[in-house]
């Protein structure tokens, strides 16, 4: 029988061991607060697998050595925080681009510039969004605990393959530092998508944008056995940039439809006690542990309240967030920025005029009593 | 089981976050409970007032600082001065005799221990310093045994040194109990 592995860790270093367990083979990076324990561990943990861990000059690097070591057959990952994220953006668009998955973790603190490195943020939601030029989609996921950390990190890994695409795993400061346990599952308790191969032959013309009937793009390991080329001009079927508008207008199409089109499939989400919520917090990362905690004391008094939290959050499920809070009286956003997600909140729902924000944004995580406050000044109860 | 919260605090390399991990990791890994530990980050690991909390209780902890300790270590003036304020009505407040002196009345149970000088006298080597508080600590709240903390040292340190932590948790043990009588 398998003992279970339990461990006692840093959300940092439940990323790693998650990014391990969905087969991360490379990893380039930069360390900074507070994203360093991911390089750090790295450095560690991935010659053990059999992997390579590359220390880099600068993100810039970071991110361009994944795209490469993606094209080569490796699942890949870099770790950053927002002034890092900050100068990845350019690269970041060309993975878009070009199609490369890989996983790109940042830690988010507070900004805008250096800002607050030691403290928490939740400032990052619309970069991680449209942080990289030009119409795209893109894939954002969080958690709030270190369980859900190791699975939202396994699916980052198989969404990357999935839709070849990078996905950006936006956590903060609290949840990256805070320790508390991880139950490592079994090998084979969570599925794994692998990087899906051609099966086009040696000498037998590779088309590397020709979509499969399924709409799936098989890949070469590049430096193997086909020529290709790869831009982050548009491009045609064999990579070769085109300005031809029915290409320019097919490939920015594809590109927005392949996420677009499979929001449900990609959205992931909590939900507690919302069947007969009166009042629904809508929170994400450790701000949703804040909310949890009011959400189960004013439930033991009897109160009609429920928490989703989101996941998934971009592309955001504005299909979910509609249905799960079409009875709610009062729909609080609880996050730590200047209401990046209540925006999207109020394009969801039928009514915007209910929905308000609790936050705090002064680098110290909100705790349930700033959310209570807050709820009593919306009521019109005072403080 | 009533929720326990817990605030380390002192200075940088008295080794009150050490403390703080191996307490949690104890409760997580040997005593099948549910515990989680975070820290204030930036100066205070280059020398200045240093700050741990630690929540352990049996069941799912969402929120996870402490803002009002059921048990509360002060091992320096400063931090006495700055958190001896938030404690919980009825918490133990701990301090150590030779680094503060106590001043004010607080509703708490005043635990004001000579844990350095013990460790002076009877080891001789301030590195453990940190698991004779950590001792006197365990002794007050009675859900992580001793045999845990000593599995977790065991993990990460040094065989040569698993002897002499054992005996500074020992020495913290012995005077925290004498309250317990």
């Amino acid at each position: 029988m398998n003992e279970k592995i339990i461990k006692f860790v840093q959300g940092n270093e439940a990323c790693v061991e998650a990014a391990i367990y969905a087969g991360l083979g490379f990893f380039a990076g930069y360390p900074i607060t507070p994203s360093t324990e991911i390089a750090e561990l790295l450095s560690v943990r991935l010659p053990q697998t059999g992997g390579k861990f590359l220390q880099m000059e600068d993100e810039i690097a970071s991110i361009c050595a994944i795209i490469g070591a993606s094209l080569t057959g490796n699942k890949v990952m870099t770790a950053t925080s927002g002034p890092g994220f900050s100068l990845m953006q350019e690269a970041l668009g060309y993975a878009v681009m070009a199609e490369i998955p890989c996983v790109i973790v940042n830690v988010q603190r507070g900004g805008p510039s250096t800002g607050n490195p030691t403290h928490v943020s939740q400032g990052d939601i619309n970069q991680a969004r449209w942080g990289t030029h030009g119409d795209h989609s893109i894939i954002v996921l969080t958690a709030s605990n270190h369980q859900d950390v190791f699975s939202i990190t396994v699916d980052a890994f198989n969404m990357a393959e999935m839709y070849r695409t990078p996905v950006i795993l936006l956590f903060d400061e609290v949840v990256a530092h805070l320790r508390e346990g991880l139950t490592i599952p079994e090998k084979g308790a969570l599925d794994i998508v692998d990087r899906l191969k051609t099966s086009v032959k040696r000498g037998v013309d590779f088309h590397p944008y020709l979509p499969r009937e399924d709409g799936r793009l098989p890949m070469s390991d590049f430096g193997g056995i086909h020529r290709y080329n790869v831009t982050g001009l548009f491009h045609d079927m064999w990579g070769f940039p085109s300005s031809d508008p029915k290409v320019v207008h097919g490939l920015l199409r594809h590109l927005v439809d392949k996420i677009e089109n499979n929001v449900y499939d990609i959205s992931r989400y909590k939900e507690y006690f919302l069947e007969d919520a009166r009042t629904i917090f809508v929170s994400y990362g450790s701000s949703a542990r804040s909310a949890l905690h009011v959400v189960k004391n004013r439930r033991a008094r009897g109160e009609r309240i429920g928490l989703l939290e989101l996941q998934t959050l971009w592309p955001f499920p504005a299909g979910i967030v509609r249905e799960k809070c079409s009875e709610a009286q009062c729909i609080i956003v609880v996050e730590m920025n200047m209401g990046q997600v209540l925006q999207q909140v109020k394009t969801a729902v039928d009514n915007p005029d209910k929905v308000f924000l609790a936050n705090r944004i002064d680098g110290e995580l909100i705790t349930p009593t700033d959310i209570r406050n807050i709820m009593r000044l919306i009521q019109g109860r005072g403080v | 089981m009533e929720r326990i919260r817990m605030v380390f605090s002192g200075s940088g390399g008295q080794g009150v976050i050490t403390a703080a991990v191996i307490i949690a990791e104890a409760a997580v890994l040997y005593e099948n409970l549910v515990a989680v530990q975070s820290q204030s980050y930036g100066a205070q690991a280059r020398g200045g007032a240093t700050k741990a909390d630690i929540i352990i209780s049996d069941s799912e902890i969402n929120f996870p600082k402490v803002n009002n300790p059921n048990l509360l270590v002060c091992l320096t003036q400063e931090a006495y001065t700055q958190f001896s304020p938030t404690i919980r009505p009825g918490g133990f407040l701990v301090t150590d005799t030779y680094y503060v002196k106590t001043h004010n009345k607080v509703a708490a149970r005043q635990r004001e221990l000579p844990m350095y000088q013990s460790v002076m006298d009877n080891i001789g080597k301030p590195v453990v310093y940190n698991i004779c508080m950590l001792g006197a600590v365990i002794s007050m709240i009675d859900i992580v045994r001793p045999e845990s903390i000593m599995k977790v040292l065991e993990s990460r340190i040094p065989a040569n040194l698993v002897d002499i932590n054992k005996k500074a948790l020992e020495l913290g043990l012995k005077l925290g109990e004498q309250y317990n009588k």
